[in-house]
């Protein structure tokens, strides 16, 4: 008897992505196509894409996209979401994008309690690019507009997003994971499902911020890279769940 | 003694701006831009300048904290692309009515939609309306030039206007050339200290930029700013001819090639100049003569210059390296048709607009708006006002 342990998900084009070797992007677009596949909402679903290295995610994605402006996300995805309650609405975006450029629109997306998903991937650098300093970036982290490493008295302290938003009656669910380990992976697909279930279930605004290597622009190979985030990134930013008014609660209209 | 180097046009820039030691600068990174902020994180954090460098947010920080830095009196400096300028628009009208003498390399890079990374002239096209000086230039070394005379010129206290200088992303802001560059002390004695007459930190005359300005001064003080930059040729002129002292390289308003060889003329502005120079000593060997008059100053418009330039002259093709959607051609080309509506013998004017997107404009391009121009000359007839280079139709 043979049986299947493998096959790609059904929303996930079968193409190479132009990803580096051990970049994080990749895996976080196979959760999220996994979870599609899952929760059987590929017909239903709206993505939006930002700039940043995952420009052209609409390539490995197969359900509709829209690719915005940088850091405009938040705003498009309401767009689309308030003319069509129906569908299922997320945005992808990096640190760059969304904790820099476009702080605006997550913050009053959150605040307006805006009926999305955000999935949040934070290298702590800007990797399109080529690896300039973030609001994510770890102080003392070197990038090449930082080159002897982040100050704080210069260029202030790397922000928290999900406890930055926490406050906000409107951002319903907030969580911070990882995909540094197997482990890890796993449980960042459980936050992820969660969050788009308490858009589908509860109608409401969910973000989870996943951290991610990007080992490129961090100047080390795929395994360190790995060992930076575990040593360095990990503890500063903390991994769990920020936030959790929960699927049970019933939306009021 | 002037040093040579191969640099790229954004490592010129950044080169040139460690020269020019400005107080602040304030930057956002987007390609192909990012290595002029990167090489010139890497002379603040060497100590080689003195530079307050401020990593904001966003390109509307960027160009916001140079208004705060040059109003207090600062000599402030930033550079962008494409969606970074457009994102810049607000502030960049503001700069220039404050007549804050800001300096901006824009590294010329198509807006979006759709999304492109690649050359083309549309964003400071977009910002020609916003009271900003823009020097365009040809090559690397025109980059260094044009960035040091810009801090002069938009200085000048007849001006005291910012300055935009464009060069084509990736063609010249990453293409290495040989460039040469001056001494520090020639640069800072050049472009001197900046001594702002109205600066917020004067204690003792304290004032304010940008106050409400209603029905009752609004327009007056937009009569002024338009009597400012009107004056900006003279300036730029006398600068390029002062530049000219201290390097050797004299630069005025626009740039003749070839000019009073032939009565066929291409303008043209940006690293296609160089191009069409190529193109037209190829043609020379076969007996075609065409002359080249370059635009590099866009901003003023220098339409006196033009009307002379193209005296006698029977047919002219205007490039336009972007699109003005639903306007009688290029942003270029109406501002050329224009200034020769007085002229009693006029040439024909035509349009070609090409290399959006960064789509390669090759010397076989050149070659068929030369063999346009002479069959003009033939029939005396234009038979598309409009044209595109290398479009797929
Ligand atoms: C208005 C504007 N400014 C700047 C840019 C240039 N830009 C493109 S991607 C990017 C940063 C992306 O970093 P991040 O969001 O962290 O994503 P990553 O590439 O690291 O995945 C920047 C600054 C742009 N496209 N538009
Ligand atoms: S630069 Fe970084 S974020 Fe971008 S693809 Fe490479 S590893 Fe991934």
């Amino acid at each position: 008897m043979m049986r299947i342990v493998y096959t790609k998900p059904k929303s996930m084009k079968d193409v190479p992505t132009h990803y580096c070797p051990g970049c994080g992007h990749g895996i976080i677009h196979r959760l999220i196509c996994e979870i599609v596949d899952e929760l059987g909402i590929r017909e239903d679903l709206i993505g939006i894409c930002p700039v940043g290295c995952s420009v052209v995610a609409y390539n490995y994605f197969d359900f509709d996209m829209i690719e915005v402006a940088h850091g405009r996300a938040p705003a498009v995805a309401t767009g689309v979401k308030r003319s069509r309650p129906d569908k299922v609405v997320f945005t992808y975006q990096g640190d760059g994008d969304l904790a820099s450029i476009g702080m605006a629109e997550i913050i009053h997306a959150a605040a307006r309690g805006e009926a999305f998903t955000v999935v949040f991937v934070n290298n702590a650098i800007y990797g399109m690019t080529g690896g300039q300093m973030a609001p994510t970036t770890l102080l003392g982290q070197k990038t090449t507009t930082t080159p002897f490493g982040r100050d704080h008295k210069m260029e202030g302290y790397p922000i928290k997003i999900p406890e930055l938003l926490s406050s906000l009656p409107g951002a319903w669910y907030l969580e911070r994971v990882a995909v540094n380990s197997p482990g890890n992976i796993r449980k960042t697909k459980k936050a992820i499902k969660k969050a788009f279930l308490t858009q589908i279930e509860k109608n409401k605004f969910s973000l989870v911020e996943v951290l991610s290597p990007c080992p490129t622009s961090w100047r080390l190979s795929p395994v360190d890279a790995i060992k930076w985030m575990e040593e360095q990134m990990i503890p500063y930013y903390g991994l769990g769940t920020i936030k959790d008014e929960g699927i049970q609660v019933v939306r009021e209209k | 003694m002037a040093r040579i180097e191969a640099l790229t046009g954004d490592e010129v820039a950044a080169e040139a701006m460690r020269q020019i030691n400005p107080d602040v600068v304030a930057a956002y990174p987007i390609t192909p831009q990012t290595e002029i902020v990167q090489n010139f994180s890497q002379f603040v954090a060497d100590g080689k300048v003195d530079t307050e460098m401020i990593r904001v947010e966003s390109e509307h920080s960027a160009m916001s904290a140079c208004v705060g830095a040059a109003s207090a009196g600062a000599r402030a400096m930033t550079a962008t692309s494409a969606n970074g300028l457009a994102l810049m628009w607000e502030i960049l009208y503001i700069a220039a009515s404050y007549r804050l003498p800001i300096v901006m390399s824009v590294v010329n890079r198509a807006l979006s939609g759709p999304i492109n990374i690649h050359c083309d002239h549309s964003d400071s096209m977009g910002a020609r309306d916003s009271g900003w000086i823009q020097i365009y230039s040809e090559n690397c070394q025109e980059i260094y030039d044009n960035l040091i005379q810009a801090v002069k010129i938009g200085e000048n206290k007849k001006l005291l206007l910012p300055v935009m200088v464009c060069f084509d992303g990736f063609i010249i802001s990453h293409g290495t050339e040989r460039v040469e560059l001056l001494e520090d002390e020639v640069v800072r004695k050049f472009i001197g200290e900046f001594k702002p007459d109205y600066p917020l930190l004067d204690v003792d005359h304290p004032l304010t930029y940008g106050p409400l300005d209603l029905f009752d001064y609004y327009f007056e003080h937009k009569r002024q700013q338009i009597e400012a930059i009107d004056k900006a040729p003279d300036i730029i002129e006398q600068v390029g001819r002062d530049y000219g002292r201290i390097s050797g390289r004299t630069y005025g308003l626009l740039e003749e090639f070839n000019l009073e060889k032939s009565d066929l003329v291409i303008i043209v502005t940006g690293s296609t100049a160089g191009t069409a120079k190529a193109t037209i000593l190829e043609l020379k060997e076969q007996g075609i003569d065409v002359g080249i008059l370059k635009i590099r100053v866009f901003r003023p418009f220098p339409y006196q210059q033009i009307k002379e330039a193209l005296k006698g002259k029977v047919a002219v093709a205007v490039m336009d390296r972007s699109a003005s959607f639903g306007a009688l051609g290029g942003p270029i080309f109406t501002e050329v048709r224009s200034a020769l509506y007085e002229e009693d013998k006029k040439p024909l004017v035509v349009n070609y607009i090409y290399g959006l997107g960064g789509r390669e404009t090759t010397v076989e391009h050149i070659k068929k708006v030369a063999h346009d121009l002479l069959n003009i000359k033939k029939t005396g007839k234009v038979e598309n006002l409009v044209n595109y280079l290398g479009v797929r139709e």
